[in-house]
């Protein structure tokens, strides 16, 4: 190959790889664009479809309601004996106590994986992350005996309570890959400070640690808002239901007879979600791929 | 670090006592959690597994009565294997397919990648809530969107696929599918791993982009084509949200989305069997072992780690 044949080689992989040729990009453009659009379309409808009257739901593929009307939310948030607003504020308290929960607990036993030297460390390791492929069905049908000596059925203790020890190991997991990223030499200077392990864990671990422990904290309040078996489970009195028990009570009382009050309260269920998505997107992300990778 | 410890052998062991101390104070919530909701449940499970357990009356011991019932008796165990393995064998390619096929369309360097990743995230954050199984039950209605879509655009008048046992199972099959977004996060995350120039070098050698993606793309992310298998089939098995809500918990109609997790359920919590239900459970945990282990194995011969 002469100098001018592989300059000109090597300007045009240069241009292939940067740019492409422009039908292709506006072809890749044009498809990702058609997906999303079909993707999208169903929730959009969904949003729309609250503001619009029964039989224009199933009349109108339009995302525009003809008849604007938002008289489906009221409806649909006194519908069932126990308002909405006491489903919600259920869902809010278990939420806010598992992401506690999980942070805590978590926080801990991936700072004594990753910083602390004891006997059976490897040990007790493997099988946490033997933990993480096991499926809950196994322990199920026991934890859930358990819970009911214990009389906390039809309380949210059993939603709560394992949160507190460290019973999702995927975050034990996400943080031991997190913790493993801090420099030890930070440790050794506290350590010459004098500081022990408890303020090491404190005052140098977790203050750097605030991008991890904020993805947990929100992966956590999104599973748990989203979680349907445990509540179907274990609460039984509508008072104590959470905001998906009751969408799905909603779903029989209705009978399907008023799709617009229904679409309106699993709008509301998915709203807070989509919030947390919106604001802290790449922080999920970001969690996604590093688990996903880091192996 | 060793020296210090080292200067009197008082100070070494106190040091030591005082490392078990924290490691184990530390870990103690884990411990408690493991041994009290994992392992103690786990070992019960098995033993309630050969009891006739209702939850009321005390375990009487039956043996392996129950995994023989399941294996020779119980119609529905087997009804719901075969709409579990439908939905995993369909869902589970079909999902990487959409995930990598788009990561890589997402990843030639276009502009608002991070607007169509955020696009496509979205579904899978939301997709195994309620309030989307209520959503699909009315897309997929006799009346619902997508028929009025179709009939719109061809004229045609579709049935009702939710209500009919020979496609809801693709229904829910289709809801899986939209949820693809997390593993093309993944995918993207291994696309940005693969060095450029082995692409430069490639072009030299006039390797077409098709060669390139069966040459140079795919080998070097086999890594993560394993692991999103090996998730996705897993969450596969686990699945139980969506099936629940559309068929109204009875995994109608006619058992064709009786999932085996909604089997248990039914069994364990409806029937109140829950010896059985505990036998069932193990079941399904072997089923899932057994598969992760197959692609274990199975990655010697496919998947390509570095060197």
């Amino acid at each position: 190959m002469t100098d001018a044949t592989m300059t000109a080689a090597i300007a045009r992989s240069e241009k292939e790889a940067s740019e492409r040729s422009p039908l292709t990009r506006a072809f890749i453009y044009a498809a990702l664009v058609a997906v999303s659009f079909v993707m999208l379309y169903p929730l959009l409808w969904m949003i729309a479809s609250s503001f619009k009257p029964d039989d224009e739901i199933f009349t109108s593929t339009s995302l525009l309601p003809h008849a604007f009307s938002a008289d489906a939310y009221r409806r649909g948030w006194n519908g069932l004996s126990v308002g909405f607003g006491q489903m919600f504020f259920n869902s809010l308290v278990v939420c806010i106590l598992v992401v506690i929960g999980n942070l805590i607990s978590c926080s801990m036993a991936a700072y004594a994986f990753t910083r602390l030297r004891f006997k059976g460390r490897g040990f007790w390791f493997a099988l946490m992350l033997g933990t993480l492929m096991m499926p809950q069905h196994a322990v199920l049908i026991p934890q859930y005996v358990l819970f009911l000596k214990l009389g906390w059925v039809n309380t949210i203790m059993p939603l709560v309570v394992p949160k507190f020890l460290a019973i999702d190991a995927f975050f034990v997991f996400l943080m031991v890959q997190f913790f493993r990223g801090i420099p030890r030499e930070l440790d050794e200077a506290a350590v010459m400070d004098g500081c022990g392990p408890l303020r090491i864990f404190l005052k140098v671990i977790l203050p750097l640690s605030t991008p991890v422990l904020a993805t947990a904290a929100v992966f956590s309040f999104i599973w748990t808002w989203d979680d349907f078996f445990a509540p179907l489970i274990y609460l039984n009195d509508i008072e104590k239901y959470t905001a998906q028990l009751g969408l799905r009570t909603f779903v029989d009382a209705t009978a399907q007879s008023d799709w617009s009050a229904l679409f309106a309260m699993s709008t509301l269920t998915v709203l807070p979600v989509f919030i947390l998505f919106v604001l802290f997107q790449r922080l999920l992300i970001e969690g996604i791929a590093t688990t996903g990778m880091k192996r | 670090m060793a020296s210090m410890g080292d200067t009197s052998p008082d100070v070494g062991r106190f040091a030591r006592l005082q490392d078990q101390l924290a490691g184990y104070g530390f870990l103690a919530p884990w411990l408690i959690g493991f041994f009290v909701l994992t392992l103690g449940p786990a070992v019960a499970s098995f033993y309630l597994s050969l009891t006739d357990y209702s939850g009321l009356n005390a375990p009487h011991w039956v043996g392996a009565e129950n995994y023989l019932r399941i294996a020779t008796d119980d119609e529905r165990f087997w009804t719901a294997m075969n709409v579990t393995f439908t939905f995993v064998l369909l869902s589970v390619p079909l999902k990487l397919l959409f995930a990598l096929g788009v990561a890589v369309a997402l990843n030639k360097g276009l502009k608002g990648l991070s607007l169509f990743r955020a696009i496509f995230y979205l579904p899978s954050l939301v997709g195994g809530s309620v309030a989307i199984a209520v959503l699909w039950r009315q897309v997929f209605s006799g009346d619902g969107l997508l028929n009025q879509a179709l009939n719109m655009l061809f004229g045609y008048e579709g049935p009702s696929w939710i209500s009919n046992p020979s496609t809801s199972i693709y229904t829910l099959v289709l809801l899986a599918v939209w949820q693809f977004g997390s593993s093309m996060i993944i995918f993207l995350a291994g696309l940005r791993q693969i060095p450029k120039d082995m692409y430069e070098a490639a072009s030299l050698d006039g390797a077409s982009p098709a060669r390139q993606f069966f040459k140079i793309t795919l080998p070097l992310l086999t890594p993560v084509i394993f692991f999103n298998a090996v998730i996705i089939t897993i969450d596969a098995f686990k699945a139980f949200t969506s099936a629940f809500i559309i068929s109204d918990g009875t995994g109608g109609p006619i058992d064709s989305t009786l999932f085996y997790t909604l089997y248990l359920y039914q069994e364990a919590f409806t029937n109140f069997r829950f010896g059985y239900a505990s036998a069932l459970a193990w079941v399904l945990v072997v089923i899932i072992a057994f598969f992760t282990a197959m692609s274990f194995l199975s990655a010697r011969y496919w998947v390509h780690y570095d060197d």
